[in-house]
């Protein structure tokens, strides 16, 4: 064989001749075209909640090929799998028990078969919770806020509460965070639909595994999704800022929940409940104050 | 002892620190057994970070191995960055693994893989977060037996004080081996404590225990002589060769990381050993002969690794893949198979010749097509006579000029720098090879779009090579040629601007120079500059040459001594009672032919020129061709 040289394999740099623009396409076939999208909520819990945006997807694209899934792929020279992730992440080191994305696939497929096929090839702590058939209408739109939970081992329970309280009054709260585009310094108590602290019941679960003989306090909050973002470390800074309160430990944030704002219960409601109204075909009642994607 | 994970003591500092993925392990293949049933517990290490050393292809291989055996347990640990480090002191965490997170104390060996000489003060860190005495004459019988290997492992005397033990060469039959040591001698109830299982592992000839070597030196720093402290140590230690490789068809299950690593692929050795000749590659002369992979079980692998691990980059390693005896059938048999599936195949290092560019063809089928590679290392016809790098001018304005037709834009072209006989016009020389290469290119394409990067490398004189009797360039000289490579290519209005030049300063290199064929005496240095701070000093941002050169001028080690000084033909080296297997007498020919621009043909083609490794080792050269083809994989 040394010595022969093929001719040039699809190469990348071929020009379609009757393309007006001779924009350079690679050759071959074009990539197969899309039959279903499909919306998937997830969790990333316990130690994997350190994992950042990146870092699952490169092992979500990992566990899609383990698992066989059809995803579609990009036209162009680098093609890349049709999956987009919905809402912004939870940041590295928050739990989240409602994380969503949206995959596409060139044959159809049964979205429970595929919840369970995608959750076996994902390493435990990344778990699939629900698939559905992607409806009408953006998800993006749907998720208008979350819901979180905040664990502050070793905090003081009347001071925690005596903070919230101070929060829940104030009018406009002022923080500062370090974002990509520098320091911001922004109003973190308008985005608040709720914030209530408790204290945590005996012997509760906690993510780091520490006994829980000391208090512990569980802040729970409601935060409309705006720009730039409230993210629950500045709702702590927030605390810190009205009533000098700061917990001993590093927080354990968890997201509970995303979806449109349900006003009967002040929480998100499930973003899934119109895909599964329109696979239904309109035979149950229509559901719920949301249908209409306004509040 | 019951042994406790450190995960919820680590996982309260895990929110204040870079990265903290890295720390938390859960990779997909990974393992974790039982502590209480594993009678015999490795603790493996790779000295870096962890997106460094976690694709390592040495670690995952030993890690596999050893977890298949039964009542035998291997997990991981890498160095932690130095915020990390300052919060495990400041709370007491102690170094862990990142399987299980166990302290790395509690475990039977401590087994570190050196690729380079630049982990040394990462393996001081973990000792020492570990709870470990940093030397091996100050640790009892609660510690674990600290066990190098890697290539560096080939003259470990700068930190012989530090090890218990070194093993040379391929680890997956001596791992097992010390496994089985260790286990007997727990068996009956650890006779003799610390020494007489050291004694026992020494006694086989297979492991290198420093202590047990005495090291007496002539009045003007030379060694006099290294000679063995007590009966029955031998006088040689000996490297280790796995024959037939089918026999070993590791990664089975590649480690999947969550975190980003520099390496994201599966990674398949097709074969082992390099018998090229070039004099500069240590690689090439520690891991005679060649032993291929057959065609069969590379598919079978990358088929099993593929699956396991949903990789979508397949790489085939070896120390020059394209010289597989039917890399051709490989090629394209991999490309066949995995049409339209969007998985990428590479190739590490290419030779220069058109058969490369097929290859290159072929691999870029699948996936995308990015630059081409081509090591002609010497800048000029005289100097790559000097290292025994076959490759003239024409060949590779012939096979750029093929690749450049074909539809490849980019080529990058690989040198070193500091080479011995080296002059200025040696390097001079990559500035006018590059312009002839892109004049190629253009003349080829008949456009202006085509580009050559050329990267340099600072040469470092390596132990068990032809050149570890010469002398280095110091950095001075180096970072002169560099500069006047840059102005020429630079200044050149023609074709600078089509060239790209990649380079790093020469100080690195005599620090390198300086580990790669020290003596025990460098030691001392290595421990200074680590409690001075010195950490992760492969990494550019970390790496203080000042802190290497102040701590020598403190031990009084004179680093011009062990660097740039060319060492007589008797001259005892540090490494010379650690066999490669090389004859000594063909290295120092080697050398004297490389001094006179002659060159040494392949033994894989030519008849054997004596070596020394076969006979020595008890090996042979094995190559196909098979005859064998890839069947495309049945669908499911």
């Amino acid at each position: 064989m040394p010595g022969t040289v093929r001719p040039p394999p699809g190469g990348t740099t071929a020009t379609r001749k009757d393309d007006s623009t001779l924009k350079p396409v690679p050759d071959g076939p074009p990539p197969a075209p899309v039959a279903q999208r499909l919306r998937v909520r997830y969790a990333k819990r316990g130690r994997l909640r350190f994992t950042s945006h990146r870092d699952i997807s490169r092992a979500l694209e990992r566990a899609i090929r383990r698992a066989d899934v059809p995803v579609a792929f990009s036209a162009g020279f680098s093609p890349h799998p049709k999956i987009s992730y919905v809402g912004a992440a939870a940041p590295t080191g928050v739990a989240s028990e409602a994380e969503y994305l949206e995959i596409s696939v060139t044959r159809r497929c049964d979205p429970g078969g595929l919840r369970t096929a995608l959750d076996a090839s994902l390493p435990p702590g990344l778990d699939v919770l629900d698939v559905v058939e992607a409806g009408a209408g953006s998800l993006a739109d749907r998720l208008e806020c979350s819901a979180w939970r905040i664990r502050l081992p070793g905090a003081d329970p009347a001071l925690a509460r005596a903070a919230v309280e101070r929060f829940n009054a104030a009018e406009r709260i002022e923080v500062e965070r370090l974002t990509k585009k520098g320091m911001r310094r922004f109003d973190a108590r308008e985005a608040v639909v709720s914030l209530e602290a408790a204290e945590a019941a005996e012997g509760a679960e906690t993510t780091a595994g520490q006994a829980s003989s000391q208090s512990c306090v569980i802040l729970r909050m409601v935060v409309r999704h705006e720009t730039p973002a409230v993210r629950p470390d500045d709702v702590l800074t927030g605390l810190r800022l009205v009533a000098d309160f700061a917990p001993p430990v590093p927080p354990e944030v968890t997201r509970l929940a995303q979806g449109p704002l349900d006003v009967r219960t002040g929480a998100p409601a499930d973003p899934f409940d119109l895909d599964r109204d329109n696979s239904r075909g309109g035979e149950t009642e229509p559901v719920s104050e949301h249908v209409g994607g306004d509040l | 002892m019951p042994v406790e994970s450190l995960f919820p003591r680590l996982e309260a500092l895990l929110p204040k620190v870079q990265k903290p993925i890295q720390y938390v392990g859960g990779e997909l293949n990974s393992t974790v057994k039982d502590w209480d049933s594993a009678g015999v517990r490795w603790a493996l290490m790779y000295p870096d970070a962890y997106e460094v050393g976690l694709p390592n292809q040495g670690v995952q291989i030993l890690y596999e191995i050893l977890n298949e055996l039964p009542e035998t347990l291997a997990e991981r640990t890498y160095a932690v960055w130095p915020d990390l480090e300052a919060l495990m002191r400041a709370e007491g965490v102690p170094q862990f693994t990142v399987d299980a997170h166990r302290p790395v104390r509690a475990f039977d060996v401590l087994g570190l893989s050196f690729s380079t000489e630049l982990g040394y003060t990462n393996m001081l860190t973990a000792l020492d977060l570990a709870g470990i005495p940093l030397l091996a004459a100050d640790r009892g019988d609660d510690d674990p037996i600290v066990l190098a290997g890697g290539h560096a492992a080939f003259n470990p005397e700068p930190v012989a004080d530090f090890l218990d033990a070194a093993v040379l060469g391929d680890g997956e039959q001596i791992a097992i081996a010390i496994t089985e040591v260790i286990r007997e001698w727990k068996g009956e109830g650890s006779p003799g404590g610390r020494d007489e299982l050291l004694m026992r592992l020494a006694e086989s000839g297979g492991v290198y225990v420093p202590r047990f070597y005495d090291v007496d030196y002539h009045p003007d720093g030379r060694i006099r002589r290294v000679a063995p402290n007590r009966p029955g140590v031998p006088w040689r230690v000996h490297k280790h060769t796995v024959m037939d490789l089918d026999e070993w068809p590791y990664p089975k299950k590649p480690l999947v990381p969550l975190a980003e690593t520099v390496h994201e692929r599966f990674s398949v050795e097709i074969f082992r050993g390099c018998t090229r000749g070039c004099r500069f590659c240590q690689a090439g002369m520690i891991t005679r002969p060649v032993r291929e992979r057959s065609i069969t079980t590379i598919g079978a692998m990358v088929d099993a690794g593929v699956r396991a691990s949903g990789f979508n980059e397949v790489g085939l390693l070896s120390l020059s893949s394209a010289d597989h005896s039917e890399i051709g059938d490989v090629a394209k048999g991999l490309a066949d198979r995995y049409e339209g599936t969007n998985t990428s195949l590479s190739l590490p290092s290419t030779r220069v010749d058109a058969f490369n560019i097929d290859l290159a063809n072929e691999f870029s089928r699948n996936g995308r097509r990015s630059g081409l590679t081509f090591a002609p290392e010497g800048g000029s016809e005289r100097m790559r006579k000097v290292i025994n790098k076959m490759v003239t001018e024409e060949d590779l304005i012939r096979t750029v000029t093929t690749a450049y037709s074909q539809g490849w834009r980019q080529v990058k072209l690989y040198f070193m720098c500091g080479l011995p006989t080296e002059e200025d016009a040696d390097v001079l020389g990559i500035a006018d090879l590059a312009k002839k290469v892109i004049r190629a290119g253009r003349e080829a394409t008949g456009s202006r779009d085509v580009r050559c990067t050329v990267s340099i490398g600072g040469f470092v004189p390596k132990p068990h090579t032809p050149f570890q009797w010469a002398a280095q360039a110091d950095h001075e000289t180096v970072d002169r040629r560099l500069k006047a490579l840059k102005d020429a290519l630079r200044g050149d209005k023609e074709y600078g601007r089509a060239i790209g030049l990649r380079y790093h300063d020469g100080k690195p290199s005599i620090v390198e120079g300086l580990l790669s064929r020290g003596d025990r005496r460098v030691g001392a240095v290595i421990r200074a500059v680590w409690q001075d701070g010195g950490r992760f000093d492969g990494w550019s941002e970390h790496f203080s040459y000042q802190r290497w050169m102040d701590a020598a001028a403190e031990a009084g080690v004179d680093v011009d001594w062990y660097t740039t000084r060319e060492r007589e033909e008797n001259e005892v080296l540090p490494w010379d009672h650690l066999d490669a297997g090389l004859d000594r007498e063909w290295l120092w020919q080697d050398w004297q032919d490389a001094v006179n621009d002659v060159e040494v043909e392949d033994c894989r083609w030519t008849p054997c020129y004596d070596c020394g490794v076969c006979p020595t080792m008890g090996t042979e050269i094995q190559i196909g061709p098979t005859g064998r083809k890839l069947l495309p994989l049945t669908v499911v």
